[in-house]
């Protein structure tokens, strides 16, 4: 079995899951809160990415982060390297990919927190972010750990998104969907079925784990 | 120290305003759901911007819309029993009380503060447990030593004593009496029930659709009852 691209979407995945955490659990945390205003607007923005073709977004953020972007240029002078056609761009991909899964379990995860429990808090003496940090996020954190989950198996799957921003290099860019592809246009059908039955088998574990958690979450044991 | 308050709160067609001024002790709210006693709480914690108007302990201004002066709920030390007692689930009960205590104090005399109040009220046997193992009359008790872990400077009880029955009221009443008696400060309880006012109050004051109808002892509201009060304590 061709090990890199396995690995290399692993390490993909869990750099965009930590990215997407970030910014996801920030966005749904803001969403959550019924004073944020348009939240529905940003929300169904947020979500785009889940029901958009990858060549649409693929396009969109070649536009925006493009070698010749502005955005592009500057990510270039900072880091040192393009975000495009690089193993940046796979993490990109696969960020963009888990963002919307993190963003949305974690708007439901703090929305199903008991906003007297946070009125609570204040009154015992807790500014906003204490209040934040020991109350809601501790209540969330089943959802949003399965929110990362599901962040982590959507990045480690991304193909199409993929292939428009980081291309198929192998050893740089071709993550374990695009190595499949290609042995499959190959014809190395053994390479292709076990890189296939890894990723299944990894997709099916996680959702069961997640599965258990949101039974936590739930009350139901 | 009194909490003075003079407040005016529009929302959605309804007004609630009151002027009084509350001394240390028990004041009982009494009135009908909607009659503006939840609101009457929220502006006091905090939880609720008045409209117009100020609220003071003592000196201090808490809030004051034409000053724009405005205390956050964190600073103003006011002991919130709340309702639906929101007792933090994911936290035992000796956690739940030493939340409260200031973080300036070390964590061991945090959790000794805790179990003290803890014990004040005579829960010591749940410190380790989390609330989803509490009987009602027990959460009660954990919300209380939670609220008085500050060394407030205002206690607010919404319903205390709803979700209890006969037999648990009665101690309970006993306890928060006796608790706000040695904090020495102004307590503002809600309630639908004449019978909890009368048991529990040194002051009632009857409101109704977001005005004070009635203001006096409980044994003046007692005399001009109406039939459809509850009276069971």
């Amino acid at each position: 079995m061709d090990v890199e691209p396995l690995l290399l979407s692993l390490e993909a995945a869990l750099i965009a899951t930590a990215l997407a955490g970030l910014v996801g659990i920030a966005a749904g945390a803001a969403l959550a809160s019924r004073r944020m205003p348009a939240r529905h607007l940003l929300d169904a923005i947020f979500a785009a990415p889940m029901v958009m073709p990858p060549t649409v977004l693929g396009y969109y953020v070649l536009v925006t982060v493009g070698r010749k972007s502005a955005l592009g240029g500057a990510y270039r002078d900072l880091v040192g390297s393009d975000l495009t056609f690089t193993f940046h761009g796979v993490v990109l991909a696969a960020a963009i990919g888990a963002f919307p899964m993190v963003a949305k379990a974690a708007r439901t995860a703090f929305a199903g927190v008991d906003p007297t429990l946070l009125a609570a808090a204040r009154t015992l003496g807790a500014g906003r972010v204490r209040a934040f940090l020991t109350v809601a996020l501790p209540l969330a954190a089943p959802g949003l750990i399965g929110g990362l989950m599901l962040g982590f198996a959507r990045g480690l799957g991304d193909f199409g998104v993929t292939l428009m921003i980081a291309g198929d290099i192998p050893g740089e860019t071709q993550s374990a969907p695009l190595a499949i592809y290609d042995h499959v246009q190959a014809g190395r059908e053994h390479a292709a079925a076990t890189s296939s039955l890894v990723l299944t088998g990894g997709a099916i574990a996680i959702l069961y784990v997640v599965n258990r958690l949101t039974d936590r979450a739930g009350g139901d044991r | 120290m009194s909490l003075a308050v003079d407040v005016t709160v529009e929302r959605g067609g309804f007004t609630f305003a009151m002027t009084t001024t509350f001394a240390p002790g028990i004041t009982c709210v009494l009135g009908p759901s909607g009659a503006g006693k939840s609101t009457l709480l929220g502006v006091i914690a905090g939880l609720v911007e008045p409209t117009r108007g100020r609220v003071a302990l003592g000196a201090e201004v808490w809030v004051d819309t034409t000053a724009r002066a405005r205390v956050p709920v964190e600073r103003r030390h006011v002991a919130y029993l709340f309702q639906a007692l929101a007792l933090f689930p994911h936290l035992s009960a000796s956690s739940n009380v030493a939340y409260a205590v200031p973080r300036a104090v070390p964590r061991r005399e945090r959790t000794a503060r805790a179990m003290a109040l803890l014990a004040r009220v005579g829960v010591s046997h749940l410190a380790h447990r989390r609330p989803a193992t509490y009987s009602g009359g027990e959460a009660q008790r954990v919300a209380l030593a939670r609220a008085l872990a500050m060394a407030p400077r205002v206690i607010l009880l919404d319903e205390p004593f709803s979700a209890l029955d006969r037999e648990l009221k009665r101690p309970l009443i006993g306890l928060v009496r006796d608790l706000v008696a040695e904090a020495g400060v102004p307590a503002i309880a809600v309630t639908h029930s004449l019978g909890e006012a009368r048991a529990l109050a040194d002051r009632v004051i009857r409101v109704d659709a977001g005005h004070i109808v009635a203001d006096g002892t409980p044994a003046d509201l007692l005399a001009t009852a109406g039939h459809d009060d509850d009276l069971t304590p």
